[in-house]
C-alpha cells in the first residue's frame, strides 16, 4: 500500500478533504479574530497594524502559502468527488428519497462549497490582490496608507469602508457567509468524522461545537459589512 | 388492529435484460388484505400474470423472515419501504390504505446493474467480504466460548454491526451510491473483536480497495444509509472503518 494508494482511494480522498478542511476552520479563527478589531472604534488603528503584523511577518507568509495550497486542495478535490460521486448512480430514481436521516445541506456540500468560491473570488479581488499585488487604493486609484509609529501601511480599514458603502456587496457578502455556515454546519462534523473520529461522546461535542461555530463564526463575518454599511462603527 | 382490503395501483419497474432500456408499467390490484406482506401483495399480482400468460414480476427473495438480506425493492422513495427497520417482506400491507399509488423501483446503482425488473445484481458486495471479510482460525473442534474474554461493551457494539444483512439499502439510499455502510458494519465486526486482530490491516486495505473497484461512491456523511437500514446499522461504524484504514495506511510497512 503506497502512500498514493492509501490518499486516493475512496477514503483517503475524504481524509483529505476533512484534514484541509480542519486546517481552514483554523484559519477562520484567525481571520475572524483579526477582522474583529474594526469594531475597536479607534479609526481603524488597531485593524491595520494586526493586518500589516499579518502581511508582513515571515512566518504568517510561509502558512499563506500552506493556506492556499490546501485550499485548492479542498476545492479540487471537493469538485473532483462531486462529480464521480454524481457518477455512481447511473439512472436516477423516479420518487426521491428525500431528507430521511439527512439534512438538504450536507447533501449539498458541492453545490454549497461551488457559492463559496464564487464569493472567494470577489473577496480575493476586493482585499487580497489589492493589499499583496496591485495596491490599495481608493476608487479613483489614490493610495490608501496610514502611518503609525513612523512604520506606513495599508489602510485597509478604509478599503473596507469604501468597498462595503456598496449595498450589492454587502449582500453579495452576508449571502457568501450564509452560504459558509451552512458548508460548515455539515462539514464541521462531518471532517472529523472522516479522519475516524468514532467515540460516541466525541462526536456528540464536535456535533455541538460545530452547530455553534457555524453560527458564530459565519455570524461575526457578515457583522463586519453590514457594521459599516449601517455605520455602526466611527 | 382491524383487517382490511384495499385496491391498489402498483407503478413497477419493467426490465427484460441488462441491456433493456427499462421502463414503468402500471397493474391494477384489488382485495389486497392489510395482514399480507409486500411480497405476497407481487405473489397475487405474479399469479395474475402468469394466468393472463404476461411475464411475471422478477424480484429477489428468500427467508421471508427479514434475515437473509435478499429482499430489495425501492418503495415510493425508500430501500424496503415506509416503515423503518424493516425488510421488504416484513413490511406489511397495513402501511398503506386503499386507492394508494405505490412506485416500485430496483436498487439504482452502477455497482449493482439491474438483472431483470427489480431484480439487481449484488454480487459486488460479495467480492467485497472476499477480498477481506473472513478470519484465520484453526480447524478442528471449535475453542471454548468462555477462553477468550471480550468486553461486553465491544461485544454488543460487534454484534450490533454483524447484523448487517448486506442487502444494499445502504447503496439504494445514498445520494453516492456509497457501500459505506455495509464495509463499516463488516470491518467494525471483525475489529472489535479478538479474532480479526490478526488480518486487522490487510483486511481495511483490501476490502476499500475492491469496494473502489466494484464503482461505489465516496461518503459524504450525511446519513441517508442509516436511516433506511434494515437493521439500524449505526453510520458510527463508517467513521471507525475511517480511523481502521487511516491507521492501517499510516503504519503500513511498505
Amino acid at each position: 500500500m503506497t502512500w498514493k494508494q492509501v490518499f486516493t482511494s475512496s477514503i483517503g480522498r475524504k481524509v483529505t478533504m476533512g484534514l484541509t478542511g480542519i486546517f481552514l476552520i483554523t484559519f477562520l479563527v484567525v481571520h475572524v479574530g483579526i477582522n474583529a478589531c474594526i469594531w475597536a472604534n479607534d479609526g481603524g488603528e488597531m485593524f491595520n497594524k494586526a493586518a500589516h503584523f499579518m502581511g508582513s511577518m515571515v512566518v504568517i507568509r510561509i502558512i499563506e502559502v500552506g493556506l492556499f495550497l490546501f485550499i485548492f486542495i479542498h476545492i479540487i478535490q471537493g469538485l473532483a468527488l462531486e462529480i464521480s460521486n454524481r457518477g455512481k448512480r447511473g439512472i436516477g430514481y423516479a420518487v426521491n428519497y428525500g431528507n430521511r436521516g439527512s439534512k438538504w445541506y450536507s447533501r449539498s456540500m458541492g453545490l454549497i462549497g461551488t457559492l463559496i468560491l464564487l464569493f472567494l473570488i470577489l473577496h480575493w479581488t476586493n482585499f487580497w490582490i489589492p493589499s499583496r499585488f496591485t495596491g490599495v487604493t481608493d476608487s479613483l486609484g489614490i493610495p490608501l496608507t496610514k502611518t503609525y509609529n513612523g512604520t506606513e501601511m495599508h489602510d485597509l480599514y478604509s478599503l473596507m469602508k469604501i468597498t462595503f458603502a456598496e449595498l450589492w456587496v454587502v449582500i453579495v457578502y452576508v449571502l457568501g457567509c450564509i452560504s459558509l455556515a451552512f458548508h460548515l454546519a455539515h462539514g464541521f462534523q462531518s471532517a472529523f468524522r472522516s479522519i475516524g473520529v468514532h467515540n460516541g461522546r466525541y462526536n456528540a461535542l464536535l456535533t455541538s461545537i460545530g452547530y455553534g461555530f457555524s453560527i458564530i463564526v459565519p455570524l461575526a463575518f457578515a457583522m463586519m459589512p453590514v457594521s459599516f454599511y449601517l455605520g455602526w462603527i466611527s | 388492529m382491524e383487517h382490511y382490503t384495499m385496491n391498489l395501483t402498483l407503478k413497477v419497474w419493467r426490465q427484460k435484460n441488462q441491456n433493456d432500456k427499462g421502463r414503468f408499467e402500471t397493474y391494477k390490484v384489488s382485495d389486497i388484505s392489510s395482514e399480507m406482506s409486500f411480497l405476497e401483495m407481487f405473489d397475487v399480482l405474479n399469479e395474475r400474470l402468469i394466468h393472463e400468460g404476461a411475464d411475471p414480476i422478477a424480484f429477489d427473495h428468500d427467508c421471508r423472515e427479514g434475515i437473509c438480506g435478499m429482499c430489495s425493492m425501492y418503495i415510493d422513495g425508500k430501500p424496503h419501504g415506509p416503515w423503518q427497520q424493516n425488510t421488504t417482506c416484513q413490511l406489511h400491507m397495513r402501511a398503506f390504505k386503499d386507492g394508494d399509488t405505490i412506485t416500485v423501483e430496483p436498487w439504482r446503482a452502477k455497482a449493482f446493474p439491474v438483472i431483470k425488473d427489480l431484480v439487481t445484481d449484488r454480487t459486488a458486495f460479495d467480492r467485497i467480504i472476499q477480498a477481506g471479510g473472513f478470519i484465520s482460525v484453526n480447524t478442528g473442534n471449535a475453542v471454548d466460548a468462555n477462553s477468550l474474554p471480550i468486553d461486553k461493551h465491544k461485544a454488543d457494539e460487534a454484534f450490533a454491526a454483524a447484523a448487517c444483512i448486506g442487502c444494499g439499502a445502504c447503496v439504494a439510499a445514498c445520494k453516492n451510491s456509497s457501500a459505506l455502510l455495509f464495509v463499516g458494519a463488516k470491518i467494525s465486526h471483525l475489529a472489535l473483536l479478538p479474532q480479526g486482530e490478526p488480518e486487522r490491516k490487510t483486511r481495511v486495505m483490501d476490502m476499500i480497495t475492491q469496494m473502489d473497484k466494484e464503482g461505489f461512491g465516496a461518503c459524504t456523511s450525511t446519513g441517508a444509509c442509516e436511516a433506511t437500514c434494515p437493521k439500524g446499522i449505526s453510520i458510527t461504524n463508517i467513521a471507525r472503518l475511517n480511523k481502521e484504514y487511516l491507521m492501517a495506511g499510516l503504519t503500513a510497512d511498505q
